[in-house]
């Protein structure tokens, strides 16, 4: 018999908590669809992306009725473009680009991921020709997300990439500055890029995986914080496993989640993503979490602390509720997308040195933070560089999500809308790295990446 | 197959009567009730076999929300997986 208490926490978590599947994401391989003919390509890759996701948002919607769980997103990440791009000129991948936000269009998902490249050592022709159609192709388009791998642990870090994205991130800001620099919420840079990540914008469909696979992203700020402010004044040992042991249902959630949408489409199950993944909604912060541990404001000392304690607890109480977990998994900081961050910015507790302290500790890194329209893409190249050495060096991944809002400064607001949401412009510091970032090559790899 | 059916809102005449009509409409036995009303809100899970539903389990679903919406309750209907995935290992 199903236990009267369970049933009503459970309804609890989704009515009040905002609990839910963040995202279903479907991975495409798209290697046998490579030609030398950009218009076939551009056929081809549209005909196979909405033939084999034919079913993904009204099957969402189906497991979404069963269960009486919100899937608030479905979407589709792809093999990295650059893989199968050609390496003729940036406007196949324009073309390219077009061809697969027409897809994502007919299917009716909100994002397509995948329109990336992976430079860690170095890049091929067709990756310098995709990188240089970033700006126009993520300008031209809604739906789809682009990201670039420039580091790793194995590799070192290739900072002749790291100098030239700088310049592509500006770039993407000046093409939509109508719209906020919207164009760079779509782009991120990563060290360690997991390859079966489900997340926007980093998701893409790696070359180690399967034809075709579902990867589900749980999320749940919501109710680790209600379990966090219920838990009262307990010392950290307890804190950490009631944190356990919330972690453990929301994911166990995501998982019947993923196999039930993997036994309907019939298509292989990869992964369940543990990751806190906030939203503007009141209540469904990570910031609030970190708050309620005792914290006056997120970015107070402790934080850092706060953090890393909450995203090992995440991964402790999840790593058993799922058969398969991978992706990104842990705690996301996102500034725009989680209110408590934005406060936390508003009232001058929270800086963007903190928040790189904080990313050595969670899963992510320096995401969807708004910082002035005038900072030089050598100072963003460089942010970038600090981001990827974390990563580097602790072997785990980082990510750069910056929106350098065109024409805006410090403590002007920029307004994405939707899971977006918004973000307060944040200082950067201004002392000069042209010289460091004009030296190119690569960082070599640490010490630690000789395991063998 | 079996789902637990969860009403909750301001308590009124006739709640039982209704759902439990609209459960026979559909085909669903009932195999449990737990109610209660606590300064006039009112509380209940039922606990349903869906194995012989008439229509699908997503029109079910639908029309117990419905009439929550018509008589100011929240309905919700959901698989009983969800419970036993969540709360038991």
């Amino acid at each position: 018999m199903i236990n009267l208490s369970d049933v009503l926490e459970t309804i609890n978590m989704i009515r009040e908590e905002h609990l839910d599947v963040r995202t279903i994401t479907m991975g495409i391989s798209l290697l046998d669809c490579a030609t030398d003919d950009n218009k076939v390509l551009c056929d081809r890759v549209y005909d196979k992306i909405t033939k084999y996701a034919e079913n993904l948002v009204s099957t969402g919607q189906d497991i979404e009725k069963q269960f009486g769980i919100p899937i608030v997103n479905k979407r589709v990440s792809i093999t990295p473009i650059s893989l199968i791009g050609g390496s003729r000129s940036p406007e196949d991948y324009v073309n390219l680009c077009k061809a697969l936000d027409r897809a994502a269009d007919t299917l009716g998902i909100n994002f397509l991921g995948g329109f990336s490249s992976l430079v860690h050592k170095g890049a091929t022709k067709a990756d310098e020709m995709m990188i240089a159609s970033i700006p126009e192709a993520l300008s031209t388009t809604k739906c789809v997300c682009s990201s670039v791998n420039i580091g790793s642990t194995r590799a070192g870090i290739n900072m002749d990439a790291v100098a030239k994205l700088g310049h592509t991130v500006k770039e993407l800001a000046y093409l939509t500055k109508d719209n906020y620099s919207i164009g760079c919420a779509k782009f991120v840079v990563f060290a360690n890029v997991p390859e079966d990540n489900p997340f926007m914008a980093g998701a893409f469909h790696g070359v180690g995986e399967p034809e075709c696979v579902i990867n589900v992203g749980v999320s749940g700020p919501g109710v680790v914080r209600a379990a966090v402010e219920k838990a009262g004044d307990c010392n950290f040992s307890e804190l950490a496993d009631i944190i356990k042991k919330t972690a453990f249902k929301v994911t166990r959630m995501g998982q019947l989640v993923a196999c039930e949408a993997s036994k309907r489409l019939n298509v292989p199950f990869g992964i369940v993503d543990l990751s806190l993944a906030p939203t503007p909604a009141v209540g469904d912060s990570v910031a609030h979490i970190l708050e309620a541990m005792g914290l006056e404001s997120c970015g107070a000392p402790g934080t850092t602390a706060a953090l890393a304690m909450l995203n090992d607890a995440v991964k402790k109480g999840g790593a058993m509720a799922s058969s398969h977990v991978g992706g990104l998994s842990g705690a996301f900081i996102p500034v725009s997308e989680d209110q408590g961050m934005i406060d936390a910015v508003n009232c001058g507790s929270l800086t963007l040195e903190k928040l790189e302290a904080m990313t050595s500790v969670c899963s992510v890194g320096l995401d969807m933070i708004a910082i002035p329209g005038d900072t030089s893409a050598e100072t963003i190249s460089a942010i970038i560089a600090d981001e990827a050495a974390i990563g580097m060096i602790n072997g785990k991944t980082t990510a750069c999500r910056l929106i350098p809002a065109y024409g805006k400064k410090v403590g002007d607001k920029v307004e994405f809308g939707g899971l977006l949401g918004y973000a307060p412009v944040m200082p950067v510091n201004n002392f000069g790295s042209v010289k460091f970032i004009a030296r190119g090559g690569r960082i070599p790899a640490p010490i630690h990446s000789l395991r063998n | 197959m079996k789902a637990v059916v969860t009403v909750t809102g301001k308590d009124t005449k006739g709640i039982i009567a209704k759902v439990s009509t609209l459960c026979n409409e559909f085909g669903a036995n009932i195999l449990e009730i737990t109610q209660s009303v606590l300064s006039e809100y009112f509380a209940m899970v039922m606990l349903v076999d869906i194995n012989e539903l008439t229509q699908d389990f997503g029109s079910f679903v639908d029309s117990m929300k419905d009439l929550g919406k018509q008589n100011c309750l929240i309905i919700d209907v959901m698989h009983e997986d969800i419970f036993n995935s969540m709360h038991r290992i």
